[in-house]
């Protein structure tokens, strides 16, 4: 039997509203995992951390704002990026980071994903990628692996998936990652390098969500999913993005790692540097 | 030859149009950052931001559609700047998502509607003012919103500062709901000096950060104080209902209170919010009631119906909501009749219904042109026979 621990105090507590506590995540949820990777990274970082703003939308990921002692905001389904845009075009010094969702980032959310990526906006994107509607029940979304079977897919999903480190690199992201919610240490590296960089930056988490797709999918439980980021894990950053799929198949390998990191050389969406005759213009 | 960089405030008197004279007010009323997306017709706005704003260090972005400009705009008003968007009908449809997320998180910030022949795509260049029940009604929810109608180009400068006024001391969304024909029409616009502008600031908290800042707690007047973003009050803003700390709650009872306040506190100054021009009144037992580019020919009707020998005057409501019930109640008592002309079906005249007991004979165009004079004075013949 393993026994209690109980502690009075947590080194992250001063970042965490506690008194919101516990979270409303289900048992074998990868958020609280990435939320802690997140706070141990601004914390690490160079900026003070009244000047850490987090956005999300709407589902799982987005109530990951709500929980952060910053000041940070829940705001509408897939908004969150043009939030965001405007959040840091008013006040420059604010690091702003977005945690969102799949649904929320690339189905509803889409075109602001293209768009932000497409200035070179300055903003830290992150997708905790569970490959469904986690709050609404467990729906299909944009990247449901074809032939999972969802609560709208009850015969497997038939429309093919974002590979979302493609999709991002292919828009320009100056650092494009993707880790799973096992991968902490690197999960944590990641965070952190991206937030000393400029311009539009993306990181991708797997995290399972057994609830609505784990145990439908041959995936099994929480800790059944992270033996699989496990086994099926491979860390190769040298090939091409557009083969970095993910296919949560037990016969495939699962693609890691950082696929892009500071190559871009656009200018950054920012009031000084991105100025035509004057104007703030993409 | 116009100089490189324009101050701020264009003080003096010029002859530009509705649309541009809505830019300048912006500007003079302190405006930071403009989001939006090209839409007839109101175009015009945004042209003149994207060259003006970053002349006095302001900021324009193109969004890539309207549910990211009103985000925008909601995001940047939490970064402690004036911001706004324009837009025209199908732009404000989709603006109603974030519109109702501004509402609940009690984020002010002005919209512009130039109002264009509805429904759908309608009429891009032509004027109609059918926006009115949208401006209302058009997010999901109950909530309470003010609506300024401007009639002139001047009014265009004086409303777009008024909006910003209002819209920082409720903490509101606040629109300025005009049309094609006052946006496009040219006039004299007289800017005032820039130490005449009149600034309402938004409330702040009045305690240093760290000391147990509340996001919606409140004061008296049911607003509450507003924290700036990036100081160390370390707030938390949630669209879900939510208590005084800001979190969300998931109960009847605060979703009650939560519901109650945001509109009570528009209402209760509902009327020092109502904004109105009446002309010809004293005597009249027929009350002409129009707004906007249709409270100006329906004068000629007026003059025209007075000239014989008919006792009518002009209701001009400058605030369209909170509706001026409260005046129209008024003057049902002396009226006989209302006549209400409008560029849509009846929006106005059905919601002033509920104020009268009096016969209200509608004068209604769908759009495409301005009402002209002659249906108008018909209907006051009309009424005067009775």
């Amino acid at each position: 039997m393993v026994g209690e621990l109980l502690v009075q105090t947590h080194p992250r507590d001063a970042l965490l509203r506690a008194d919101r506590l516990p979270h409303i995540w289900c048992p074998g949820c990868g958020l609280g995992a990435v939320m802690d990777c997140y706070v141990r990274a601004i914390q690490a970082s160079n900026v003070p951390l009244d000047k850490h703003v987090v956005v999300s939308g709407i589902g799982c990921t987005g109530r990951i704002a709500g929980y952060l002692n910053l000041d940070s905001f829940h705001t509408t389904h897939g908004r969150a990026i043009p939030f965001a845009t405007g959040l840091k075009l008013a006040k420059p010094e604010l690091e702003v980071t977005v945690i969102s969702g799949d649904g929320d980032l690339f189905a509803i959310g889409g075109n602001h994903f293209l768009h932000a990526a497409r200035r070179n906006t300055d903003l830290l994107v992150v997708c905790v990628n569970n490959f469904n509607y986690g709050m609404t029940g467990g729906q299909a979304g944009p990247t449901t692996p074809v032939g999972s079977r969802t609560s709208t897919t009850p015969k497997g999903a038939s429309d093919a998936p974002f590979n979302l480190q493609h999709l991002a690199i292919a828009l320009g992201a100056s650092f494009s990652a993707r880790w799973t919610a096992l991968h902490l240490r690197q999960l944590r590296s990641s965070f952190a390098r991206a937030l000393q960089l400029k311009g539009f930056r993306f990181v991708e988490v797997l995290s399972p969500c057994p609830v609505g797709f784990g145990k439908a999918n041959n995936l099994g439980e929480g800790i059944d999913e992270m033996n699989f980021y496990r086994s099926q894990g491979v860390v190769d950053q040298t090939i091409e993005p557009e083969m970095a799929r993910v296919e949560m198949s037990h016969t495939v390998p699962l693609p890691l790692g950082i696929f892009a990191d500071g190559g871009r050389k656009r200018n950054t969406l920012t009031p000084q540097t991105r100025r035509v005759n004057g104007a703030v213009t993409v | 030859m116009m100089p490189e960089t324009r101050p701020r405030v264009l003080t003096g008197a010029h002859f530009i149009n509705g649309d541009i004279a809505c830019a300048e007010g912006a500007l003079a009323a302190g405006l930071g950052l403009f989001a939006g997306y090209p839409i007839t017709p109101s175009t015009e706005v945004a042209e003149r931001l994207s060259q003006r704003l970053p002349e006095v260090g302001g900021r324009y972005i193109q969004m890539e559609d309207e549910l990211a400009s009103m985000a925008a705009v909601l995001g940047a008003s939490w970064g402690g700047v004036r911001a706004m968007t324009a837009t025209s009908g199908p732009g404000f449809t989709l603006m109603m998502e974030n519109l109702g997320l501004g509402v609940m998180t009690e984020t002010p910030c002005v919209v512009v509607d130039v109002q264009r022949g509805s429904p759908s795509t309608g009429l891009p260049t032509l004027v109609g003012q059918s926006d009115v029940m949208q401006a209302k009604w058009g997010s999901h929810g109950d909530y309470e919103i003010v609506a300024y109608s401007p009639s002139s180009c001047q009014e265009m400068f004086d409303l777009t500062i008024k909006a910003f006024n209002t819209a920082d001391r409720l903490r509101i969304p606040v629109i300025l709901l005009a049309d094609e024909v006052i946006g496009h029409m040219t006039e004299r616009v007289v800017i005032p000096e820039a130490s005449k502008i009149e600034r309402v600031e938004r409330k702040r908290p009045a305690s240093a950060p760290g000391n147990g800042y509340h996001p919606y707690a409140t004061d008296n007047d049911l607003v509450p104080p507003m924290a700036p973003v990036g100081e160390g009050y370390r707030f938390h803003i949630t669209g879900l209902t939510h208590d005084e700390k800001g979190y969300p709650v998931t109960d009847a009872v605060t979703h009650e209170r939560l519901v109650r306040r945001i509109n009570e506190k528009v209402l209760r100054q509902a009327s020092s919010l109502c904004e109105y021009e009446e002309a010809s009144l004293d005597d009249a037992d027929i009350v002409v009631v129009a707004y906007g580019c249709v409270s100006r020919s329906v004068r000629r009707a007026i003059r025209e119906a007075r000239e014989g020998g008919i006792r009518v005057g002009l209701f001009r409501p400058i605030t369209i909501w909170p509706f001026p019930g409260e005046r129209i109640r008024e003057l049902s008592a002396q009226a006989k009749a209302f006549v209400v002309a409008e560029l849509n079906l009846g929006q106005f005249g059905r919601e002033l219904e509920r104020f009268t007991s009096k016969p209200v004979v509608g004068v209604n165009r769908a759009g495409g042109e301005l009402l002209p004079p002659e249906p108008v004075l018909a209907a006051i013949r009309e009424a005067a026979s009775w």
